[in-house]
């Protein structure tokens, strides 16, 4: 019997009952997409640490628990003051708030933009533009893309659905706020589905946060469609209760000429695990990777990027930094894919750590494989302590070294964020980042590593 | 008394570098230190200092009556002491303005003095800057990130400008400098020169001190001060050349 069964069998028989409180919404096409993920199931297996995939990263903490079903009827009543701190500017921003995966239309704030611009949930999207989502969902995602995307397909409820048609700037950011306010384990499965037709711009930030800092399970899905000369930039942040688990998929397709500028940022979750990937379906496309994770006492972030040349004249810049402290752990795996007709192609990558800690561990491995001739690559990781040299300076100014240690974590970080246009969510993460760096104090527990 | 050093032996790892260090400086003198390369020059600056990997083994440092050698490195900046680096550090992500703004609260908390608001900090950095011709652009951009070799060493007489130290350390400032660049900067020490201010100046060659004219020069020669003069020894060790001292050593040492 393989090692997940019964958590599998648990899945399997919480989508039955999922499905018989569909009721009429089983009868309309966009079923056949759930039940169709909800067939592979059966057949697939949870990843243990003798895939590949997963060698680093453990996910049996997750598979532990039953993490049940969010039934809408416990509602919590989170009201507009709890989600204040969550929000960067309520007039200057379109907010989709979700409220433990489930759209909340009080909270939210969708002024009427134009026609060529389509915000709402999922659930609103499957009634009013049913083909669209048909021709889109489940597009990006490759058929092996394994049993936690499945499974999100299979539970497919609710999410973001973001639509902007061709020839359309749109100049208000979208903030879409996931939050989790539960007591009880539940899983949360947002499904967001972004599509940037031909000559368009947008920004959109995906926030995951928490308000009762409890144990739950939220396992992510993000399509994202660019058209021919689009433009979107897209700021994820995963600030979770560091009791919970946070699983991520994001697949992007990237035409033509388009530039896609994406920052993960990792602050929260006891154990997470973000699988991204790109693909240029057109040339002279760029993609910007821009990735952060700070790890204090206890928490565990995985990090699998794929990026990848299928066209030429490609440009992709891929950066992680990470900082960890205490008993934490840390896995990039990135991927740089050149294919064979991918000439002049311009691919760059870098990981790069800091250890403030004996304890913390990080397993880096950028990969690039090359199949063209005409290429500009590079990649390397590096991983290190503070500065000696940089930390007595500062401390020869009058710094104490707890504040020249913080001095230069917060700047190797913030670095990463720097170029981020929108003053309230750069505000907004730095912030953050502080806030990351003062608790559990995790800077003055550290000695200088010789 | 300023500073008193008593005897002061300082070793690296193995090796003993400092072997009886006597120096002591008043309130408003200027000393310089002049030696050959691996005299212990640098290694004296950086034990005021308070960087890692020195060892002292015997002797005493005062400064101000306190034991300096107990401090930490920031709690001797905030006494006052301030060290120019000969390789000033590149910290990215840092600006100038944040460096010297946290250094400038951290001394005055310290003393027990009120935070400088930030407008009278700035109108105060705008002013300090002059003194060594400093660009503008200079403050909002990372310390001596990408700056040239003299806009370094000009940073660090500007940090000093704004910090007031009761002890300025100048670790080979003029080393790596052109005669212009060496002239700005030798001019803003000498504006910040005062009755109530001391500095130390390091250097291999005479020609700071056309500039920055020192009350005593001292020639440090494997690891110990063997000649002690006013300003023209120094001269005379630019025309005679450290042969000349060091070949009297048993002679001046008898004497």
């Amino acid at each position: 019997m393989e090692k997940f069964q019964e958590v599998k069998t648990w899945y399997i028989n919480r989508f039955e009952s999922f499905e018989r409180g569909l009721n009429g919404e089983s009868k309309k096409p966009i079923h056949k997409f759930r039940k169709q993920a909800a067939g592979k199931i059966p057949e697939l297996s949870f990843p243990t640490i003798r895939d590949e995939e997963w060698r680093y990263t453990d996910v049996s903490p997750v598979l532990v628990h039953k993490f049940d079903l969010y039934s809408i009827s416990s509602t919590s009543d989170i009201i507009k003051k709890q989600i204040e701190p969550f929000l960067f500017n309520n007039s200057e921003y379109i907010t989709l708030v979700f409220v433990n995966g489930i759209f909340n239309a009080g909270l939210s704030n969708i002024p009427a933009v134009t026609e060529n611009v389509l915000v709402m949930s999922l659930k609103e999207a499957f009634e009013k533009h049913q083909s669209i989502v048909e021709n889109y969902i489940g597009k990006n995602t490759a058929a092996d893309s394994g049993i936690f995307s499945e499974m999100n397909s299979a539970f497919l409820s609710d999410g973001a659905f973001i639509l902007i048609r061709k020839n359309t700037v749109v100049e208000q950011p979208i903030h879409i706020l996931y939050l989790s306010s539960t007591e009880s384990e539940i899983i949360i499965q947002p499904r967001n589905l972004i599509i940037l037709e031909d000559n368009t711009r947008a920004s959109i930030i995906e926030n995951y946060e928490t308000i009762l800092h409890s144990l739950y399970f939220t396992n992510a899905v993000t399509e994202v469609t660019l058209g021919k000369n689009a433009n979107l930039n897209h700021v994820r942040i995963q600030n979770e209760s560091t009791k919970a688990f946070h699983i991520s998929l994001s697949e992007t397709a990237i035409d033509s000429s388009s530039v896609y500028t994406y920052y993960n940022l990792d602050f929260g979750g006891k154990l997470a695990r973000n699988n991204f990937n790109a693909k240029f379906v057109g040339q002279d496309a760029e993609c910007n990777l821009n990735g952060l994770y700070l790890l204090n006492d206890g928490q565990t972030i995985d990090n699998h990027t794929m990026i990848d040349h299928k066209h030429p004249r490609c440009r992709s810049n891929e950066l992680y930094k990470g900082v960890l402290s205490g008993k934490s752990r840390a896995v990039f795996n990135g991927k740089v894919m050149v294919r064979k007709d991918s000439q002049k192609t311009n691919a760059f990558q870098s990981n790069k750590n800091i250890l403030l800690s004996n304890n913390a561990i990080v397993d880096t491995k950028p990969q690039l494989e090359i199949f063209a001739d005409d290429v500009k690559c590079s990649h390397g990781a590096t991983i290190g302590q503070l500065d000696e040299e940089a930390l007595f300076y500062l401390r020869s100014r009058g710094f104490s070294l707890e504040q020249a240690r913080r001095t230069l974590v917060s700047a190797f970080a913030e670095n990463v964020v720097e170029n981020i246009s929108h003053k309230a969510v750069l505000d907004y993460l730095e912030q953050i980042i502080q806030e990351k760096l003062r608790n559990e104090n995790p800077l003055s527990e550290s000695t200088v590593l010789e | 008394m300023l500073l008193e050093i008593k005897n002061l032996h300082v070793r690296v790892e193995e090796r003993e570098i400092l072997k009886g260090i006597n120096l002591s400086i008043r309130v408003g003198e200027v000393h310089a230190i002049m030696g050959p390369n691996g005299s212990g020059k640098s290694t004296l600056a950086s034990v005021l200092a308070g960087r890692d990997g020195y060892i002292v083994t015997k002797g005493e440092v005062f400064f101000n009556g306190k034991n300096l050698l107990e401090l930490s490195p920031e709690d001797r900046a905030r006494e006052g002491v301030f060290l120019a680096f000969q390789y000033p550090v590149e910290i990215p992500g840092v600006s100038n303005t944040n460096l010297l703004k946290t250094a400038l609260n951290e001394i005055r908390k310290y003393r027990g003095e009120e935070q400088l608001d930030t407008l009278e900090f700035l109108k105060m950095v705008k002013e300090r800057m002059t003194y060594v011709e400093m660009p503008q652009n200079l403050l909002s951009r990372s310390v001596n990130e990408g700056f040239s070799g003299g806009e370094k060493k000009r940073n660090e007489i500007f940090q000093m400008a704004v910090l007031e130290p009761k002890l300025g350390i100048l670790d080979e400032t003029d080393s790596g400098l052109d005669i212009d660049a060496l002239r700005v900067v030798a001019g803003g020490v000498n504006r910040l020169r005062n009755k109530e201010n001391s500095f130390i100046v390091v250097t291999h060659y005479q020609r700071l001190l056309n500039y920055i004219v020192p009350d005593f020069v001292h020639v440090l020669s494997d690891g110990r001060i063997i000649k002690s003069g006013d300003k023209d020894l120094a001269f005379e060790l630019e025309e005679k050349g450290y042969d000349w001292v060091t070949e009297n050593e048993s002679e001046f040492a008898a004497r």
